[in-house]
């Protein structure tokens, strides 16, 4: 087994998603309510991850920007559910190097009178691991 | 029936314990004067806010597993109130229930007498008026009918996906909140957004982006005429107030107009 199939292996058993499923269907971009802000669309993540550009996406603004909102999940046809492989892919990278999309240090400052203590754990959750 | 109230295991999580007092507290009285009673869990731990994606996370999953154990040693449901809650816990369950290797990783760190297999059954409050007191008999005990309300119920991401295991309600199109506003005496008013993300957590760090969606909430909600929006996500409800959105509304818990449409809201 080649590094790269040993990566999409982890992907495939971390998401337990599997994206050679994908048919390219556009139907979880066309859902997603980030997807204006990602410079990779969820359509795309499956490629992304069969061509081994893992580091692309793991770069991308479109791994922190997913909301967590499993529209993708719900609706895709082929169970392939591009919600998972950008966090199982997250979470390679968050493993690997420690999440530093937030900094403890940061969240003073954000935070205001009426913040609920969901949003922090929440983001840490996902921004961290 | 003095003496029989039915009692459930209650899982607060800890927004409800500090900045959505509001979403416990009319529920806890609204309970009691529909006939059941919401006893809190003793030494309850966050869920984390997320359920964990990642099929080989299982640290992360322990708080929900604990709080379900807890409610399966009291012979008792297990009923929470914040969307984030619901959705973690309901999702643990099923994991402890369906994913061989979870149950047996997490059981092996739990150490409980009996091993836990996802038997305990996780309600979100609404569920409980719908298929336990049932929107009929809720309406009977309605004192104070919200009559001339139109209300755009909110329900955003985490208690309708993935449908097949949250299974609260048809995810792309619910009811389980409009029908529980005309138990009220309200309109309930349908809109394209109700169960589109209002951008959940990034409003930490992107809270421009979540302002583009809570304007469109707003612009949709209103524009078929909700004059009010309810929520039971603390996320939501935060980030639908910090809207600039011009069609901007007020935006309640559904737990404070069932109190005040049960007579109960004052002394809650």
């Amino acid at each position: 087994m080649t590094e790269l199939e040993k990566k999409i292996e982890l992907i495939k058993e971390i998401s337990g998603s599997d994206p050679y499923k994908c048919m390219r269907c556009g139907k979880c971009t066309a859902s997603c309510p980030a997807y204006s802000e990602m410079d990779i669309k969820p359509h795309q993540f499956a490629s992304y991850i069969i061509r081994g550009d893992l580091d692309e996406l793991v770069e991308s603004k479109a791994a922190w920007k997913c909301l967590g909102c499993f529209a993708c999940i719900e609706r895709c046809p082929r169970d392939v559910q591009p919600g998972k492989l950008v966090d199982a892919t997250r979470q390679i990278v968050a493993r690997q190097r420690g999440g530093d999309y937030l900094q403890p240090e940061e969240v003073p400052e954000l935070l205001t009178e009426d913040l609920p203590q969901q949003l922090l754990v929440s983001a840490f959750r996902r921004y961290r691991r | 029936m003095a003496g029989s109230i039915m009692k459930y295991s209650y899982y607060p999580g800890c927004t409800l314990k500090n900045k959505a007092q509001d979403l416990d507290k009319y529920a806890r009285s609204s309970a009691l004067a529909l006939g059941f009673e919401l006893v809190e869990i003793p030494e309850w731990q966050c869920c984390g806010g997320v359920y964990p994606l990642g099929s080989d996370e299982i640290a992360t999953k322990l708080s929900s597993v604990r709080a379900l154990n807890y409610a399966k040693e009291q012979g008792q449901d297990l009923i929470t109130l914040c969307s984030a809650c619901h959705h973690v816990l309901k999702r643990v369950n099923d994991d402890m229930k369906n994913v061989e290797d979870i149950r047996t990783r997490a059981n092996n760190y739990c150490g409980f007498e009996e091993a836990y297999a996802g038997e305990t059954k996780v309600l979100h409050f609404l569920e409980v008026l719908r298929d336990v007191i049932g929107f009929d008999e809720l309406a009977k005990k309605v004192v104070n009918p919200l009559e001339g309300k139109k209300i755009g119920a909110y329900y955003g991401c985490l208690t309708l996906r993935p449908g097949k295991i949250l299974d609260f309600d048809d995810p792309e199109n619910p009811k389980i909140m409009e029908d529980f506003i005309r138990a009220l005496g309200a309109e309930p008013v349908i809109y394209s957004m109700r169960n589109e993300c209002c951008g959940g957590y990034t409003s930490l760090k992107d809270p421009e982006f979540t302002k583009q969606r809570t304007e469109q909430i707003f612009d949709d909600s209103t524009g078929f005429g909700a004059d009010c929006l309810i929520t039971a996500c603390p996320l939501c409800m935060f980030n639908l107030n910090k809207s600039d959105a011009k069609t901007k509304v007020p935006v309640y818990y559904f737990t404070e107009l069932l109190a005040e449409a049960l007579g109960v809201k004052e002394g809650a």
